[in-house]
């Protein structure tokens, strides 16, 4: 093994992680707050609303990353109607479409997240709150959120988690994350496997300590829980 | 080339290649999840057991494959496998290269790694069961087959769906990457298609349609899935 | 699994590798991987079929050599697992032959080389850059060369400049105007040509073969190549076939047909084919 060149690919490989964290939280960030207004909508009760939503998660989740990635940066671009408005100083950037691509695919995910957490709020619990009087904004306050909120945290680790890989994609609009500085290094030099595994090592190192993140949140939100969690 | 012609079926359209493509993406994914149950349910009861090592092996193989890149993954899969394959032939007196077909290949790596998420959707789905019921069936003298068949198994299943649903998107969404192994599924169908006539934007269009298409009919199945194992459960209130 | 096992059978498949491969091979057949989308050195027809300037090349030096030659498609990502683990014995995929890649494995003669060019929009003033259409090579006229690099650096400071990752283009770009242009790298020259269109970017550079393609299509009317072609230097010396370090036999085999092919104007006539010039080396 050739120390120099793993060490020369692991400080290229440390600097491409700036783009990775910064695609990744920018974009778990804004699509958390699209998912939230996703997820209203989808459990409103109000029909025309629940279709958007329902069509939203449909295709922002059923159409793979790389694919909204291209029609959001290649395609729009190719309309001079877009080039000419008001959105081209945004969209001609390649950091922006990225985000905001990133941003759309993972709220279509967090959104059924939450819904699905939403649902599994004991209804007994629901029917108490209403029983002592609670206005409807004070039980989703003090019931119906934190119990959704802690029943969502394992499945939304999942989901954060794997968006930082799926930030691997935003290659396609030449932003060089560090999956494909990896394989830039791999293309330029043949050498298969080094570049890989230390991008490998990398990605391991970032998602356990999301991960363990998680679980002490999880731990810290379920005091009543610990005696039985595994 | 119009796109008409170069999404058609005739002698220059993509269309049956693309058809093809999408149909082994169905495929790989579908023997993906099932392999990826397999081994979600056996980390799930590893780490469910208490037993110390079986515990941290299931928690060691669940970090590693959902911490590393997914190419990663399928690179080891096809070509440790194919390479362990190739040496085992050697060593029988054959000669040449021995490969897993891809279609294996890539349905074990997307199998490996949906597995590692797996097991914690069985695991939540276990940990859901009220705890009365399981008192209830040990009361009434179930022994531990008769109790996973009646009580366990049919609840964790119906507390899984929601978040198997998920991973059967992320199962599609994978399977795009096992190009690797050679097999023409639908995302290289649709790269090689582009760059063969330098019609991205036409192809990945029609490739995002296939998807859709694919996400739709398996939405369907998870919903009617869903509505037939909650049929006995009362409806959400809000 | 924990990570060092990974390790683990990570070295015994190489060693596994090493063992098969080190088995010396008496040629009937050879199987070439080429990835299939790559026009028009190797593109696939909607039946599966791969065609292109190097199926050409391949089939007709396989005939010269008298082995059997079986051409399979593989992702480029695949590739060079793909190679050492014995899947096929020969690369054949528009890869330029540099001295970082011969430490890992060997080349053939090249078998084609291109000379770079440039693209632009017709009203930019990068079109008026001078010295249109005369061939510069770097190796042969060190004068002319270092001219040829002060004027592009004056025209195009500030400019952005697109060009396909891990080629030589992006070693040029990277060498001699990274520090006065914004150079961006893209995955395939179709989503660098979309750029160009839409304004993202200024020129771009490539083989001229691909520029001429390009600009032959209806949407590109505005655009127009500009200034030198570029050959030598860090362009290199073509592209070539790969193969294994240990089968430097076959290396000398394709080598030997190669040179035969070119003698004979085989390899001319299948690039005037593709590519409608002839890129003899």
């Amino acid at each position: 093994m050739d120390i120099a060149f793993i060490w020369a690919t692991f400080l290229r490989l440390i600097a491409a992680l700036q783009v990775t964290l910064s695609v990744w939280a920018l974009s778990v960030f804004f699509g958390a707050f699209i998912a939230a207004g996703v997820t209203w909508m989808r459990v409103g009760g109000i029909r025309p609303l629940e279709w958007f939503a329902r069509a939203y998660i449909f295709v922002f989740r059923g159409a793979p990353l790389l694919i909204q990635l291209f029609i959001v940066y290649y395609g729009l671009s190719s309309f001079p109607a877009v080039r000419a408005s008001i959105f081209w100083p945004f969209l001609r950037d390649a950091f922006n479409c990225a985000t905001l691509s990133c941003a759309l695919c993972t709220a279509a995910y967090q959104s059924e997240i939450f819904r699905g957490a939403l649902a599994g709020v004991p209804n007994g619990q629901i029917e108490a709150a209403r029983a002592c009087g609670m206005s409807k904004s004070l039980l989703f306050r003090r019931i119906i959120f934190p119990i959704a909120l802690r029943q969502a945290l394992p499945a939304y680790s999942t989901e954060v988690i794997s968006m930082v890989k799926a930030t691997a994609l935003v290659s396609l609009v030449t932003l060089w994350d560090v999956m494909s500085v990896a394989l830039k290094i791999r293309n330029d030099t043949l050498v298969t496997y080094t570049p890989l595994l230390i991008a490998g090592a990398i990605y391991f190192v970032v998602n356990y300590m999301i991960a363990r993140a998680f679980i002490f949140i999880e731990q810290w939100l379920s005091p009543h829980l610990r005696a039985r969690s595994a | 080339m119009t796109w008409t012609t170069a999404l058609g079926f005739g002698e220059r359209g993509w269309g049956p290649a693309l058809l093809y493509g999408a149909v082994m993406t169905l495929f790989v994914s579908i023997a993906g999840l099932a392999i990826g149950a397999a081994l979600g349910s056996l980390v799930a009861w590893a780490k469910l057991s208490g037993v110390r090592v079986a515990g941290a092996i299931g928690e060691g193989y669940a970090a590693l494959f959902r911490g590393l890149p997914e190419l990663l993954v399928v690179y080891f899969v096809y070509f440790g496998s194919s390479a362990a394959l190739t040496g085992l032939y050697h060593l029988l007196g054959g000669e040449g290269f021995l490969g897993v077909p891809g279609l294996a290949a890539g349905a074990l790596a997307v199998g490996v790694i949906s597995g590692s998420y797996q097991a914690e959707v069985f695991r939540g789905a276990y940990l859901a069961i009220a705890k009365g019921e399981l008192e209830a069936a040990r009361a009434v003298g179930m022994g531990p087959w008769l109790m996973f068949t009646r009580i366990i198994g049919p609840q964790v299943l119906r507390f899984a769906l929601p978040g198997l649903g998920n991973l059967w998107q992320v199962a599609l969404k994978d399977s795009s990457l096992i190009s690797v192994t050679g097999l023409a599924e639908l995302m290289r169908t649709s790269q090689v298609a582009a760059g063969s006539t330098h019609q991205p934007f036409t192809f990945y269009v029609a490739g995002g349609v296939l998807y859709l298409a694919l996400t739709s009919i398996s939405d369907r199945v998870f919903e009617s899935a869903e509505a037939r194992a909650t049929r006995g459960m009362r409806r959400e209130a809000h | 699994m924990t990570s060092r096992s990974v390790f683990g059978a990570a070295l015994a498949c190489s060693l596994l590798v090493l063992a098969g491969a080190a088995s010396a091979k008496d040629w009937k057949t050879v199987v070439i991987g080429m990835e299939g989308a790559y026009e028009p050195y190797n593109l696939t027809d909607p039946s599966g079929k791969i065609v292109g300037f190097e199926p050409d090349v391949a089939m007709d030096v396989c005939a010269r050599m008298k082995v059997e030659c079986k051409i399979i498609a593989q992702d480029w990502d695949g590739m060079i697992p793909g190679l050492e683990a014995g899947k096929f014995d020969v690369i054949m995929d528009g890869m330029s032959i540099t001295d970082d890649r011969k430490k890992q494995i060997d080349f053939s003669v090249p078998y084609a080389d291109v000379p770079a060019a440039l693209a632009t929009a017709k009203t930019s003033p990068l079109a008026k850059l001078a010295g249109a259409g005369k061939l510069i090579n770097f190796d042969k006229d060190k004068a002319a060369g270092a001219a040829t690099i002060k004027a592009l650096r004056e025209a195009m400071k500030g400019k952005t400049i697109g060009v396909q990752v891990s080629t030589t283009h992006a070693t040029f770009a990277g060498d001699h105007l990274k520090d006065v242009a914004t150079i961006k790298e893209y995955k395939t020259t179709d989503e660098r040509d979309l750029d160009l269109k839409s304004g993202r970017i200024d020129a771009v550079l490539d083989d001229q073969t691909e520029i001429v393609a390009m600009l032959a299509k209806d949407d590109a009317k505005d655009f127009t190549q500009f200034g030198p072609m570029l050959t030598g230097g860090d362009f290199g010396v073509g592209v070539g076939m790969g193969l294994r370090k240990t089968d430097a036999d076959l290396t000398a085999k394709f080598d030997k047909a190669i040179k035969a092919a070119f003698a004979d104007g085989s390899i001319k006539k299948y690039s005037l084919k593709w590519f409608k010039i002839d890129t003899t080396p």
